[in-house]
């Protein structure tokens, strides 16, 4: 239950709470202490790092979910133009095989613009809830969403321009998403027009892709530009209240990244490469309450820093199947 | 060591208090975060411009739940997934873009270019819409209410100049389709592979897929049966439209020349055929869609 509230506080904005003496477990106590007093040379990191280079895919989760987004969303396209009936409609909402999905955000908003349900509505929303249940929620943010990809893209972009101090960063309150989730949410239900929808870009992207591009697309360059020359990952760490809908689902989801501290040594890249670093609190020196540390809802499970991790920490797990998925 | 040793260790001493520099980049993000906010809102609010001008009024497919003048309900109700575009074998249906603010992705008609003309026979786009935005409750397409058909320049009509019409009704690069039943029944083809040659063109009328319907019911009705019951249901079929849409009727000008002018029914559904295969340019009939036959 902690998990879960601890989880939500920190999605909906809040700073991960730094666990009180009583709340860390005796043996990670003994980790937290056996390292703060032998603390890691520069020759530990030296060999941890040539150690790390030699992973046979630095990439490879990466990898996989650029292969499943960009296989779905061209399932989406082919069902279309080759009139095979596998995927059809689009990301907001659609068929597979002829059973009825409907994106949680676009769903509520139309149920709270519309103030109606039909029944093949409340058919997708529930395939689309368990299926997301199922695979953790923001998963669908990283592995499916268009708009991520692109962004992903531009981020790097972001980045070597920052790095060459072209750039900076401007960070936002993260708790702004959670307040414009509320408005989108009224505006939705008092104006009675899926007010949203109108600035999505997951929407935009995923019917551009499929019925072709139009002069939408422009707004989302415009919000690429600010990604890249004002703040990293804007959208979807400050505004997207699709991430929120699927961060709650993915709150009570048992696929999980888990943190293991024994192995930790606290670098930071994981933090670096996460668009949500917020939910990798517990990789910082001295703060994971446990051994083994679940991260929050907020977590898209990209698996960069799955990827990234040189000490092999960090894993995807699926609760209750034990450590099946190996890393 | 002792438990408390432990706790010195893992516990890092009070909160730090902000400094002044600290404190100015919080605010500083805060005002930022508020900007935001409304940079987002605001934005999106944008999109009910076009709506407020009624500059999103269109064609809509069969089943839009809306009113000439209102289609706030239409909006709030589809989902903007394209399911409509995708079944339509006509490829009537296009999304609407941005510049239709909150109308984005919404599904509309422009008749000119494609016309719906009922080749699904079941209404597809009412059984793919998956919100209920095209109303389940349409079965046949004489049930569909998209507009009303005008003779909007009936000095250019070819029937009202006593004319005929021979070639492609669009000319040759005219991408539109329509199902011609004496070509293939279930594959529309290109009205710019259709020749026609009429002493008196009567195109809208000829291919009115109301009227075209009504023909084939009559045929069926006259049709003689062997079988000793009469499939009465069978044979007129409830799809049958109950009134006709549109007629070639004579009309005495002012000059006391007896013409043929075509005349709108209460059967028009305003799919939009009419306005797609007139071969005047501009065209001479238009879909109002600010009228529905319950209207007028």
């Amino acid at each position: 239950m902690s998990y879960i509230s601890e989880s939500l506080r920190v999605l909906f904005g809040a700073a991960p709470k730094r666990p009180a003496a009583e709340e860390i477990t005796p043996e990670a106590k003994e980790i937290h202490v056996y390292k703060k007093q032998n603390p890691f040379n520069k020759a530990e990191f030296e060999r941890i790092y040539a150690q790390a280079a030699e992973k046979p895919s630095p990439h490879k989760w990466r990898n996989r979910r650029w292969i499943t987004l960009i296989l779905v969303n061209f399932l989406f396209l082919a069902s279309f133009y080759f009139d095979v009936q596998l995927l059809e409609g689009a990301l907001t909402a659609s068929r597979f095989v002829g059973f009825h999905m409907a994106d949680l955000n676009s769903a509520l908003q139309v149920m709270l613009a519309y103030k109606y349900v039909v029944l093949n509505l409340v058919i997708g929303t529930v395939t689309i809830f368990i299926l997301w249940l199922l695979l953790g929620g923001r998963t669908f943010c990283s592995w499916v969403c268009p708009y991520h990809l692109v962004a992903e893209w531009t981020e790097a972009l972001h980045l070597w321009l920052a790095k060459k101090k072209i750039v900076r960063d401007h960070p936002f309150k993260r708790g702004v998403r959670s307040v414009l989730y509320i408005i989108f949410a009224l505006l939705a239900f008092v104006t009675g027009y899926t007010v949203f929808e109108t600035i999505s870009p997951t929407g935009i992207l995923s019917r551009a892709i499929i019925y072709g591009p139009g002069l939408a697309l422009i707004w989302v360059g415009l919000l690429l530009l600010i990604e890249v020359f004002y703040s990293r990952r804007l959208w979807c760490r400050y505004v997207c209240p699709i991430g929120i809908t699927y961060g709650v689902v993915g709150s009570i989801s048992p696929l999980r990244v888990v943190h293991n501290l024994k192995d930790c040594h606290h670098e930071g890249d994981c933090r670096k490469v996460c668009l949500v670093p917020h939910v990798l609190s517990m990789t910082t020196k001295g703060r994971s309450p446990g051994v083994e540390q679940d991260v929050g809802a907020d977590c898209t499970r990209c698996g960069l820093c799955v990827d990234v991790c040189p000490t092999g920490s960090l894993r995807f797990e699926l609760k209750g199947l034990g450590k099946h998925l190996k890393n | 060591m002792t438990e408390s040793d432990q706790e010195k260790i893992v516990k890092k001493s009070g909160k730090p208090t902000p400094s002044k520099r600290r404190k100015d980049q919080s605010r500083r993000q805060f005002l930022r975060s508020t900007a935001l906010a409304a940079g987002a809102v605001g934005t999106s609010m944008l999109g009910f411009w076009p709506v407020v001008q009624g500059n999103t009024l269109r064609l809509r497919p069969p089943g839009a739940i809306k009113t000439p003048f209102d289609e706030q309900e239409f909006f709030a109700s589809c989902i903007k997934c394209g399911q409509c575009v995708q079944v339509c074998p006509v490829k009537a249906i296009k999304l609407a873009d941005i510049t239709d603010g909150f109308g984005i992705g919404v599904p509309y008609i422009d008749a000119r270019a494609q016309a719906c003309d009922f080749s699904c026979d079941g209404l597809q786009c009412v059984l793919a819409c998956p919100t209920g935005a095209l109303t389940h409750d349409l079965d046949y397409p004489a049930d569909t209410r998209m507009g009303f058909a005008r003779l909007s320049r009936p000095q250019a009509c070819l029937a009202v100049q006593g004319k005929g019409f021979k070639g492609v009704a669009r000319g040759a690069e005219f991408d539109g389709l329509l199902r011609y039943d004496e070509v293939d029944r279930w594959n529309p083809i290109k009205v710019a592979e259709y020749e026609y040659d009429l002493e008196l063109c009567d195109l809208c009328v000829r291919q009115c897929p109301i009227e075209i319907r009504i023909t084939q019911c009559a045929e069926e009705a006259a049709k003689k049966t062997d079988s000793k019951i009469e499939r009465v249901a069978e044979k007129y079929g409830n799809e049958c439209p109950p009134v006709h849409a549109i007629a070639l009727e004579p009309m005495e000008g002012n000059d006391g020349v007896k013409r043929m002018i075509p005349m709108i029914k209460d059967g028009c559904v305003g799919c939009g055929v009419c306005e797609m295969i007139c071969p005047v340019e501009p065209t001479a009939i238009v879909i109002d869609i600010d009228k529905t036959t319950d209207s007028v």
